[in-house]
């Protein structure tokens, strides 16, 4: 501990912090451009700038080291001058057109000259003005406004992994640039639209959309990855206008992927918001009352063995939950799955489908292998944790395919499962590397699960990884990446069927066994429709209302609130933003109508009552979830697959990202980079 | 006036010649391996008794700055580096010693390598300096032929290998820390300090960095002894120094003297004299177009040292003499300095960024007469306000001259801009208050 005085006032910090840290902890505000917690020291603002005892010079206090003894001054008449100074130095190449910059309203520039800055501009000369950069879809550039604080650089190079912008030029002709004038090719490209302390990168989609104060803010959940990364939504009425990342040390620190953020423009697109029957392959809008009325018909002359539902991929618990309850109570069915596809499912402990090592341990890890995943597209945000974890501990990754530009360099095999054979049989050079490694981090990924292979590798891997003292109540080294926001929501209420880890409702319905089918917010379905009735009930006219016969307008993640558990398990609750549009209700409500309607009793009296009866339940599946039984390995059918990641959508992988105009511009300008438009 | 025996740069106008042989000759690589035996701490402590200070400008204690160096190899590197980037305007002192003394340049890496227990050196020398430059890789094939360096340099069982990079001209990579990120193919931009290249520098290892006319002194201090180093000058002044004269002189010429000659000696028999005798004389930048320049008046009586020109409120810097006679606009002469510090601010840090092209633009209008009376008090402002707010010295650098203009000759530039300011000074206005407010009369 040290002790140094902030201000005549004395306090007691730990070593290794910097002066502005000190500050802080003593309560001190110290204004600053290019500082920022999670990225390297510039100290090129000079904002900062505090009086320090014994030094003729004022010191910046973002890049010196707190010592022992230390005078620090900040309220001094000399401070006050200096900061006076630097600020009169920005604003004097500054356009100063905030009313018509986005940034206005919560611009750090803006916020800081009220109190550094003088009102009447003492540069006579011609201000300077930059050219506008092209950054892509997503970031709109007002150059003119930059005041070189490299934060946007120091992202790009440090946590995106891309070090696609920079500066060029010197002195005050400086210029922030993409070098070729290109998107950014990341996945976390918009952050620099939030570090951006002026109105220089601003959102592109939100360009003149609105003002910060007229916006509602309303701290939630994202479902656009199983991440569970914490957001805020900003609504104007109903429209979400715009989604910002907000800080949770232990999931998405301060980032969030584009996805994430710029989805949100596919809320207001394509909602059903009236329900809909099909007559003769055109869809009639209807009134709730009749689409009940044919779906209790429609139930009672069904045999309870002949109806499933399948549940989608951005549903919150609570839905599932009364969607499991209207399924088992009121119709009497056990046809129900939350899986869309083929992949392995081993329900009998709930590590078989957690990143047991959770997000931060990501950064004590020392040796990862990934395989089957592609963590950079299907987990942005663990991909940048990865990324932070290489570049503190240089930890050493392997991947089982080589699957690209991961943003920080890694190994790879080539493909074939007999290597995952090789290793669990101590016949490989990874294995000794996983044995020798105190902390490691094996990642299954959906590609490997949706394989044939998914049951072998699965269940050799954990039983080797038990073997070599990898799996203890320590370290859990056996990780999954859940692909949706709904996966481990649903695998914990129990939404599957399932003996060999197969999905049997998909099997049953792919030999058009059932007569019912209910689609909840179901709609990467691959099936072809023969005589099934389907009911669809979900936010967006999308791949699964298409093949519908009623539709039931529900709500987004914005519109409801609802839990969803991330792919480490952890449970966060979504709060509503918005309401659904029109007609369109909230899913839970609508189940619960429906089971009134068809039972004449609700299957929960309020939301409330929903709520506690699921966390009941899931607090009793926890507690219950202490099987002692050891994987076994015995008598897996091994054949030597060449195994293929598939990504190919990424930024159109859900309903509301296919909605969204701006995911399809970032396809385009992302995905197709290499087109030169000369192919023909 | 220096004798030509205590001259340590005896070819420094290449009648000599440059090669091994003739500069085995004046003296150079003899008892090298005796020196190096002797031990670090000899060298070091012999180097601090010559009071030998940095030749490149700032004047740091040389000995000083090695004994900073870890007494012991760790886990990473040491490195050596020799500033070679020439590029005050004003100064060339440093390229005669590459062209015609390179041997002393390069005896004396082995040396301080030897001292600051670095295997490698390297020497960044300015991209304007390529043959310069192409002269010193011969010297150092040279060296090497004759294994002075490399495996077992010069027989003292200390390994030493020398590389040359060149720059690409920028002014900036002349700051050590801007150098080190040069050197690492990096834009060369200053590093915050601390941490002091001394402990973390190039690649992240304890550097050392000097100017090349430090290095090149070191071998003949050792050989003769600090004392004689530090009889020479006066205390804490010691030495000799070439000082680059240039300007409305006659003879404008590099020459080695003694510290503390007093500068009208300096250039009345070095340099012949001012254009148009002494009493045409109007001013003289002491050291590199980065310092102050001092009027005639306080010229007659100034000596040529560290502490005397920081007591004339300027510096001895790179001791590039610029001679400014009254022929010259003086005003449009700083205007053109402060242009080059406006073309050569790296742009990393916001006051000299944004500040350097302020000032020249201001000084412009000066020098046309085009600027308000206020400004000229308002320059002042501006300049302090870079002054000690960046990350290097190059806020400095860039606002003293523009300083030393508003010392001396502030009457100068308020003879040529009389107009009156846009708005009333008169008023005693607080800071911060809405000044429109004011206009009314009961705000």
């Amino acid at each position: 501990m040290l002790k140094l005085k902030v201000n005549n006032n004395e306090i007691e910090i730990e070593e290794g912090l910097t002066v502005l840290q000190a500050c802080e902890k003593a309560g001190v505000e110290i204004p600053r451009f290019c500082y920022h917690e999670k990225l390297s020291i510039a100290g090129n603002c000079r904002m900062c700038l505090v009086e320090i005892e014994k030094s003729s010079k004022p010191v910046a206090s973002c890049a010196m080291p707190a010592t022992e003894g230390m005078n620090i001054k900040t309220n001094t008449k000399f401070v006050e001058k200096a900061r006076k100074g630097v600020m009169e130095f920005l604003l004097a190449n500054h356009p100063l057109d905030c009313p018509v910059c986005d940034q206005g309203g919560e611009c750090d520039l803006q916020d800081q000259s009220m109190f550094y800055g003088i009102d009447k501009s003492r540069y006579k000369e011609n201000k300077r003005s930059v050219p506008e950069k092209n950054m892509g879809p997503l970031i709109k550039t007002q150059m003119t406004r930059c005041i070189h604080c490299t934060r946007c650089i120091r992202f790009a190079t440090e946590v995106a992994g891309v070090p696609e912008i920079g500066a060029i030029g010197r002195g005050e002709d400086m210029q922030i640039t993409t070098y070729l004038e290109q998107s950014m090719q990341s996945e976390l490209s918009a952050n620099v639209v939030d570090l951006c302390p002026v109105g220089a990168l601003t959102s592109k989609p939100y360009v003149f959309e609105a003002r910060p104060w007229e916006l509602k803010k309303t701290e939630t959940i994202d479902v656009m990855d199983a991440l569970g990364s914490n957001i805020r939504v900003d609504s104007y009425g109903w429209e979400v206008k715009r989604v910002l990342p907000r800080i949770n040390e232990d999931i998405n620190e301060e980032w969030i992927s584009d996805k994430t953020r710029y989805a949100c423009d596919g809320l207001l697109s394509q909602r059903l918001d009236t329900p809909y029957i099909k007559y003769s392959g055109k869809f009639e809008k209807a009134s709730w009352k009749e689409v009940f009325n044919i779906i209790k018909s429609k139930f009672e002359n069904s045999n309870k063995d002949k109806i499933c539902g399948i549940t989608g991929d951005l549903t919150n618990m609570e839905t599932l939950y009364v969607f499991k309850e209207f399924f088992n109570k009121t119709l009497g069915s056990q046809n129900i799955e939350s899986r869309n596809d083929n992949r392995y499912l081993n329900p009998e402990k709930r590590e078989n489908y957690l990143f047991n090592s959770k997000i931060n341990g990501i950064e004590e890890s020392d040796f990862i292998l990934f395989i089957g995943t592609n963590p950079r597209y299907e987990a942005t945000i663990l991909n940048a944790r990865i990324r932070k974890a290489y570049l503190k501990n240089k930890t050493k990754v392997i991947s089982l395919n080589n699957v690209g530009d991961l943003t920080y360099p890694y190994e790879s095999l080539d493909g074939k499962i007999s290597n995952i054979k090789d290793i669990c049989e101590d016949n490989h050079p990874v294995s000794s590397l996983i044995k020798s490694s105190k902390k490691p981090l094996i990642i299954i990924g959906q590609s490997l699960l949706k394989s044939k292979s998914a049951k072998y590798v699965f269940e050799k891997v954990k039983t080797y990884l038990h073997k070599n003292g990898k799996i203890s109540n320590d370290w859990n080294s056996f990780n999954i990446i859940s692909e949706n926001a709904s996966t481990v929501g649903s695998f914990d209420l129990g939404l599957y069927k399932t003996k060999n880890g197969e999905n049997e409702v998909l099997k049953d319905l792919e030999d058009h066994k059932f007569e019912i089918v209910y689609l909840l917010g179901q709609d990467n379905l691959k099936f072809k429709k023969k005589d099934e009735f389907i009911i669809y009930q979900g936010s967006h006219g999308d791949n699964g209302a298409e093949i519908a016969d009623i539709i039931l307008p529900g709500a987004a993640y914005t519109e409801q609130n609802g839990f969803f558990t991330n792919l480490e398990g952890k449970l966060q609750k979504a709060y509503k933003a918005s309401y659904p549009p029109g007609d369109a209700k909230e899913d839970w409500m609508i189940i619960n109508e429906l089971a009134e309607f068809i039972n004449h009793r609700k299957l929960f009296n309020d939301k409330d009552e929903l709520d506690n009866s699921m966390l009941n339940q899931i607090n009793l599946y926890l507690k219950k979830n202490d099987n002692k039984k050891l994987p076994d390995s015995n008598n897996l059918f091994f054949e030597n697959e060449d195994l293929k990641i598939n990504n190919e959508d990424y930024y159109l992988s859900n309903v509301i990202a296919r909605s969204s105009k701006t995911m399809l511009e970032c396809k385009k300008s992302k995905i197709n980079f290499k087109s030169t438009g000369t192919e023909g | 006036m220096l004798e030509d025996k205590d001259r340590i740069f005896q070819n420094l106008y290449n009648d000599k010649g440059s090669d091994l042989e003739s500069s085995k000759q004046r003296g150079d690589w003899i008892d090298t391996q005796k020196i190096i035996n002797k031990g670090r701490d000899w060298i070091i402590n012999e180097v601090k008794d010559s009071q030998l200070r940095g030749r490149g400008g700032a004047g740091f204690p040389t000995g000083l700055k090695w004994s900073f160096a870890p007494k012991e190899i760790g886990a990473r590197p040491h490195y050596l580096v020799i500033n070679a980037d020439e590029s005050e305007p004003g100064t060339c002192k440093d390229r005669d010693i590459l062209r015609f003394e390179p041997h002393k340049l390069i005896e004396g890496c082995l040396i301080a390598s030897y001292a600051v227990n670095a295997h490698i050196c390297y020497i960044y020398i300015r991209g304007e300096y390529f043959f310069e430059g192409q002269k010193l890789q011969k010297t150092i094939d040279e060296a090497y032929e004759k294994n002075l360096i490399g495996k077992n340099a010069s027989g003292t069982g200390w390994d030493l290998d020398i590389y040359i990079h060149y720059g690409a001209g920028a002014y900036i990579c002349g700051e050590e820390t801007a150098l080190l990120e040069s050197i690492e193919g990096k834009k060369g931009q200053p590093r915050l300090k601390p941490p002091f290249p001394a402990l973390i520098g190039l690649y992240g290892c304890p550097t050392i960095i000097n100017n090349v006319e430090t290095i090149a002194v070191v071998p003949t201090i050792l050989r003769k002894g600090s004392k004689w180093f530090a009889t020479l000058g006066r205390e804490k002044n010691t030495g000799t120094k070439i000082f680059c004269i240039s300007g409305n002189v006659n003879n404008p010429c590099n020459v080695e003297e003694e510290m503390s000659i007093p500068l009208k000696e300096l250039i009345e028999v070095h340099a012949g004299g001012v254009v148009g005798g002494w009493d045409n004389l109007q001013a003289v930048i002491p050291g590199g177009s980065s310092m102050p320049l001092i009027p005639k008046n306080i010229c007659e009586t100034l000596k040529m040292d560290f502490d005397s020109l920081i007591e004339a409120k300027s510096g001895l810097g790179t001791a590039g003499v610029v001679v400014i006679n009254k022929d010259q606009d003086i005003i449009k002469c700083m205007a053109r300095i402060a242009r080059f510090y406006k073309h050569e601010s790296c742009g990393q840090c916001t006051p000299c960024r944004e500040g350097s092209g302020w000032m020249w633009r201001m000084l412009e209008r000066m020098a046309k007469g085009e600027a308000s009376r206020d400004e000229v008090s308002m320059l002042g402002d501006v300049t302090d306000q870079i002054a000690g707010h960046t990350i290097c010295a190059f806020g400095e650098g860039a606002s003293w001259p523009v300083q030393g203009l508003l010392r001396h000759f502030k009457k100068e530039i308020e003879k040529r801009n009389n107009f009156n300011p846009t708005f009333d000074r008169g008023k005693d206005i607080p800071y911060l208050v809405d000044q429109h407010l004011l206009d009314k009369k009961n705000a």
